[in-house]
């Protein structure tokens, strides 16, 4: 993809601007209703979340105990796994998304949620609900754009590093929230100079990760192992397999959101002075949905309506579903592209794009023209 | 194990090191979560939770007040006659916290509470309409300084209006033998609206007391400079009054006139309020959230409304608990009027539940 500013056929040069605050004022609406009409229902909705994850949780712990016996490895795995899941997904990153401050409940409010994630939720809310979701997808400006160690836009640049980036991408799967944790650091760039280094805020910083880690670590590979006795070894590689699908998963749903083919990036200086009403449709067109069953919704925490999510990053996750179809309706309307498709085919299209980007741009054509004569070689250029 | 069984203080002291380390590895094994977190979906009431209460039946008292009876959980310290409790309440999913008086005698394990319903009180609907019977609620320990000493004065006046009586009754369920010589002058509008009156009237043809009541639908408003008519020997009664804050204006006005006069305690269930000023918009700086507020908001219920996790207490400018700092900007005290300032960096502490903005302010939570 390209930066939809340089691109040929403008996806939205057909809206007037009229149009783009039209979008936004019933957008608006939507959130108003959904606002109006928050209540018990909702409040009932999370903590039953909580209440079957925290019980899945104790559960499967507790058959781990004997994870000496392989089918309690195996189910105990599976629930722990699970329970993971759902802790980081629905539970966790929309809490901290403050989707359910409204209640008024400490024990399931932004400021004093912790999630079990080696990041600590101050510092990743600070990287993905002020700038991830402020800037979406400005290329230079959004950093989830490839998380700064990978190449997934045609309008960022090529270096020889980035052919190793499929490789980047599997090990950042496998140990996810680490790539997380170093990603809300800002570790590449905070590392990079001395001066950097020793910054005191920095320092301070990193010693809150290490603590949250060494909480993490504590509790998965010592404390959980011991108590299980003779199945100590059984129930440590239990919790490594529990957090590496957990990452696996996560790393998944949030490629679906917005990598896949249909999913437009812009350029940094086309947010200056942006309305409400194209901040909306930036968010319409940067993100992709996922669809298939209530099951599988639940365990993207809802992140499966990542439009949704975008457009409205603070309303309760068990409502994106319910706004989804008047959503669609306002992009049809405008003959916008609502990008969505089944989980396979979304992290497929990502991977796709992994291995593409991973070669410069032109690659493809340097390699047709090989055999013609030279000075014809850059003539032949797709438009991206 | 000889000193042990010898040494009960080494015992104990003993058996707590065993419980906070047990306590120690629960939470390694819970972390980040708390192993209360745990505990609370099976034993929600237990000793060392944060308090809550199972409620265990919700009774009409009139056709517009409901007695709530509560199982406080094991962490319950207990009440004083005439004190009242903060109670949290989820209503339509939000937790909403109110103070009421306890009109029950302490001791048997259970508690409850009386509330007349207040127009367009979202909480006093719910205790009479949504509330049932095996359901929790939210509890603090009780507080207030509205209580008798001990002994009781030889001679008593209580002068209630409405739901004031509820903290009286309190007093008179903890048991009518302390009053040598009491009498309760009750306000309220018609007979068949006087909380417990039925009970009442039995006290005082029991003896136990002098009730007289007024019904303000047909004889007016109690007229407070003529108390001395309807209690002769008003002069050496130390008296408790609580009730509207006219009635209290009015009691209190009275008491100041007087040199010959006996103690007065008030209890309040509003706040008398100063002529509103100018908002301002607030900030609170923690969560990033900035509204838009009238002169006549207090600060606490802004942050409430727009998801601020604000710490609430009396929500009458009394206990403190809702203390902030106020970073930069001003706030009026919605009581006096007076206006506090900050300078940018100062954290001035104000009680939000009694500030309203007075300008742009900077709110440090």
């Amino acid at each position: 993809m390209t930066v939809l500013q340089k691109k040929a056929a403008n996806p939205i040069g057909h809206l007037s601007p009229e149009d783009i605050e039209e979008i936004g004022r019933r957008l608006d609406a939507i959130r108003d209703e959904v606002i109006a009409t928050r209540g018990a229902r909702d409040a009932a909705y999370i903590r039953k979340v909580i209440s079957v994850q925290r019980k899945l949780e104790l559960g499967s712990r507790a058959v781990l105990l004997l994870s000496l016996f392989p089918p309690a490895w195996l189910i105990g795995t599976a629930g722990l796994s699970v329970a993971k899941i759902l802790e980081n997904m629905e539970i966790g990153h929309n809490i901290l998304h403050g989707q359910w401050d409204w209640m008024r409940d400490p024990k399931i409010h932004s400021t004093t949620y912790e999630w079990d994630h080696a990041s600590p939720a101050e510092q990743w809310k600070h990287a993905h609900n002020n700038l991830h979701h402020t800037f979406t997808n400005v290329v230079g400006k959004d950093n989830d754009l490839g998380y700064g160690i990978m190449r997934v836009d045609e309008d960022q640049r090529w270096y020889p590093l980035y052919l190793a980036q499929p490789f980047w991408n599997f090990v950042n799967a496998m140990f996810f929230e680490y790539g997380i944790a170093a990603y809300d650091l800002e570790l590449g760039k905070n590392l990079a100079t001395k001066e950097r280094r020793q910054d005191p805020d920095f320092k301070a910083r990193t010693k809150q990760v290490l603590k949250k880690i060494r909480g993490q670590m504590t509790k998965d590979y010592v404390v959980h192992p011991l108590l299980s006795g003779p199945s100590v070894l059984h129930t440590l590689a239990a919790n490594a397999v529990a957090n590496v699908v957990r990452n696996v998963w996560s790393h998944s749903v949030i490629m679906c959101g917005h990598f896949p083919e249909g999913v437009e990036t812009f350029e940094r200086k086309s947010i200056v002075g942006e309305t409400r009403g194209e901040w909306y449709l930036r968010q319409m067109l940067g993100s992709a949905n996922i669809n298939g069953s209530r099951a599988m919704h639940i365990m993207t925490g809802n992140l499966s309506y990542q439009i949704e999510h975008h457009l409205f990053p603070d309303l309760p996750s068990n409502r994106y579903q319910e706004i989804a179809p008047k959503v669609r309706a306002i992009f049809d309307e405008y003959n916008l592209r609502y990008t969505t498709g089944p989980l396979p085919k979304q992290v497929a299209s990502a991977w796709a794009k992994v291995f593409r980007l991973s070669l410069p741009n032109d690659f493809g054509a340097r390699v047709r023209s090989l055999g013609r004569p030279a000075g014809s070689r850059y003539g032949a250029l797709p438009a991206r | 194990m000889t000193t042990f069984a010898s040494d009960p203080v080494a015992r104990d002291t003993f058996r707590s090191r065993l419980r906070d380390r047990a306590w120690q590895i629960a939470a390694a094994a819970t972390h980040p979560r708390d192993p209360a977190d745990y505990l609370d979906m099976f034993r929600p009431l237990r000793a060392g939770a944060d308090l809550r209460a199972r409620v265990v039946e919700v009774r009409p008292e009139t056709c517009d007040a409901v007695t709530v009876v509560l199982r406080p959980g094991q962490a319950w310290r207990g009440h004083q006659p005439g004190q009242y409790v903060r109670i949290g309440l989820d209503v339509d999913g939000v937790r909403l916290w109110r103070s009421y008086s306890l009109t029950s005698a302490p001791g048997d394990g259970l508690i409850t509470i009386t509330a007349k319903a207040v127009p367009d009180g979202v909480v006093s609907a719910h205790l009479a309409q949504e509330l049932q019977p095996g359901q929790l609620v939210h509890l603090d320990q009780a507080v207030g300084d509205f209580v008798l000493p001990d002994p009781a004065p030889r001679k008593i006046l209580f002068i209630t209006g409405g739901s004031g009586i509820t903290p009286v009754m309190g007093m008179l369920r903890a048991g009518l033998g302390r009053f040598e010589d009491a009498v309760l002058v009750h306000s309220e509008a018609r007979a068949d609206d006087v909380i417990f009156g039925d009970e009442l009237r039995d006290y005082a043809a029991a003896g136990h007391l002098r009730l007289v009541e007024q019904h303000t639908d047909t004889h007016g408003r109690l007229d407070v400079a003529a108390l001395a008519d309807v209690v002769p020997d008003l002069a050496e009664r130390e008296t408790w009054a609580c009730g509207p804050a006219g009635l209290l204006d009015a009691i209190e006005e009275q008491w100041a006139s007087l040199t010959e006069i006996g103690e007065l305690h008030t209890e309040r269930f509003r706040t008398a309020l100063a002529e509103p000023g100018e908002g301002g918009s607030v900030t609170f700086s923690a969560t990033g959230t900035t509204v838009e507020l009238d002169g006549t908001t207090p600060i606490l219920d802004a942050g409430e409304q727009n998801g601020v996790l604000m710490p609430s207490g009396c929500r009458m400018g009394i206990c403190f608990s809702c203390v902030l700092p106020l970073r930069s900007g001003a706030v009026r005290d919605l009581r006096s009027g007076e206006v506090t300032t900050a300078a940018p960096g100062d954290g001035v502490l104000i009680q939000t539940c009694i500030s309203a903005a007075a300008g742009a302010c900077d709110i440090d939570c």
